[in-house]
């Protein structure tokens, strides 16, 4: 079982949607309970990082500290993987969980902002290895939509290139990020969430 | 550099009464299928995008058929807007909770402009995109794409319409496109009613006065007949992506075989796909 966490911003219902042509199942939920006891968690997110705020008042981000801490598998998904670094100067005061090192910035590009449509991802050294990406090819396409973008740091596991270098997936051990809209990547897209419920499934049996 | 992203080809289905019709400069409908069915099909060959727009339910005054976005939704992994009779924050939270992924607006944008930084905050600006359709006020050449059809200033004149072309608004089609923009529109959605299921190619003058006007997405619509008309509006009119309906449904292009086009014109996109 999959743990769709709500935070009321965007839309919830194209994430479930793959998920249950995946066959898997998922429940959504914004109780702190509920998150603490998850099996794995998906942090879906469309909008504005000062959203993820309310994570923090309602006591989830504290629960999905928790979780992450005794080893459930987390995937965190546009702002869901940005949450997963310290900050974003899009919402200074507000915190993330500084999983991965520095703080998302707007594109620093005279390109049109926001990076809307299909773009490439590229792995890194250490994404070589990277237990999400298993079985997607190097140069696939995956779609965007975001203004803000996470720095190339210790635990990127993919790059895009969009005036700039960006991180566009992050990896360390239990936590997972894609910046990109996997439920809308069409067949790139479904493997990863795949192969995200496969290493859940895993490590629930374990 | 290389910017990376690609420009998105866009296949469109206009529905009424739960079928995919076309018509010819937005009457004379003919029936050309099942949505959920070409939705599908436009996705496996190649399509980067669906849009699915509900023709009549403004002039008819009734909601979008949400079963029918249901229904096209299920099976669809590549991104979905549904457009069409969106009048409030509601009818959008239910089309989206139906599986769209951006919803258009169009007609009751116009009418309350206050409605697109609703969804935008609600939704995110990602999600609302602006639907324009814009006539032009004057043709040097009536009937071509090509046409200078210029303003004495010199820049393009166009005027926005309601209703799926049924009612003039007297506003201007640049003017409106920013404004929807800092209101929180997150991309546009630009229609030639001049072109429109003429085949005859895109408003290229008009894309590029909208495209170079704002910061957002402009996606091209209207006139496509061949290959070349995208490679146009892609380079002359610069769109960030460009939609079509008639020539996709009917088969006379295969969307792998246009984007295998477009990379020979140097223009980047999403292939294999």
């Amino acid at each position: 079982m999959i743990t769709l966490i709500d935070y009321k911003a965007g839309n919830l219902t194209s994430v479930r949607k793959a998920f249950s042509y995946l066959g898997q199942e998922s429940v959504v939920t914004d109780d702190p309970g509920m998150v603490r006891d998850a099996q794995a968690l998906v942090l879906p997110g469309v909008g504005h990082f000062s959203t993820t705020e309310r994570l923090a008042s309602s006591g989830v981000r504290d629960a999905v500290c928790e979780a992450i801490g005794r080893g459930i598998p987390f995937l965190g998904i546009c702002v869901g993987m940005q949450w997963q670094f310290a900050g974003s100067t899009e919402a200074p005061g507000t915190q993330g969980l500084a999983l991965f090192e520095g703080a998302c910035e707007r594109f620093h590009t005279t390109l049109k902002v926001p990076h809307v449509g299909w773009n490439q991802i590229r792995r890194t050294s250490q994404g070589a290895k990277s237990r999400l990406l298993e079985g997607v090819a190097d140069d696939s396409f995956v779609y965007f939509t975001h203004s803000y973008r996470a720095p190339v740091v210790e635990g990127v596991s993919t790059v895009t290139t969009y005036g700039e270098i960006f991180a566009s997936s992050v990896e360390r051990e239990n936590v997972f990020g894609v910046q990109f809209h996997p439920e809308k990547s069409g067949d790139t897209g479904l493997r990863i969430l795949k192969n995200f419920c496969d290493y859940a499934a895993k490590r629930s049996t374990r | 550099m290389s910017t990376g992203i690609t420009k998105r080809i866009i296949a469109c289905l206009d529905v009424t009464k739960g079928r995919v019709v076309k018509g010819v400069q937005f009457v004379d409908l003919i029936d050309a299928g099942d949505p959920a069915e070409l939705a599908h099909l436009h996705a496996t060959s190649g399509a980067d995008e669906i849009v699915l727009l509900d023709i009549t339910a403004t002039s008819d005054a009734r909601p979008i058929l949400i079963d029918v976005v249901r229904r096209t939704a299920r099976q669809l992994f590549v991104p979905f807007t549904v457009g069409g009779g969106v009048r409030s924050l509601d009818d959008a939270s239910a089309l989206f909770d139906a599986g769209a992924d951006k919803i258009s607006i169009n007609s009751a944008a116009i009418k309350n402009p206050d409605i697109i930084t609703q969804i935008a905050e609600r939704f995110g600006s990602q999600a609302v995109i602006i639907a324009i359709d814009a006539k032009r006020k004057v043709w040097d050449a009536p009937g071509t794409a090509t046409g200078a059809a210029v303003s004495t200033e010199g820049t393009i004149t166009a005027e926005v319409y309601l209703a799926g072309g049924r009612i003039a608004t007297g506003r201007d089609a640049v003017a409106w496109a920013r404004e929807a923009e800092s209101r929180g529109g997150g991309e546009i959605l630009l229609t030639s009613m001049d072109c429109d299921g003429t085949r005859n190619g895109f408003d290229c003058p008009l894309t590029a006065a909208v495209a170079k006007a704002v910061n957002i997405p402009v996606i091209a619509s209207g006139g496509a007949g061949s290959g070349d008309h995208f490679v146009e509006v892609f380079k002359a009119g610069c769109a960030d992506a460009a939609l079509a309906a008639s020539i996709f449904h009917f088969g006379i292009h295969d969307v792998r075989q246009l984007k295998a086009q477009l990379q020979s014109e140097g223009i980047p996109v999403r292939l294999p796909c």
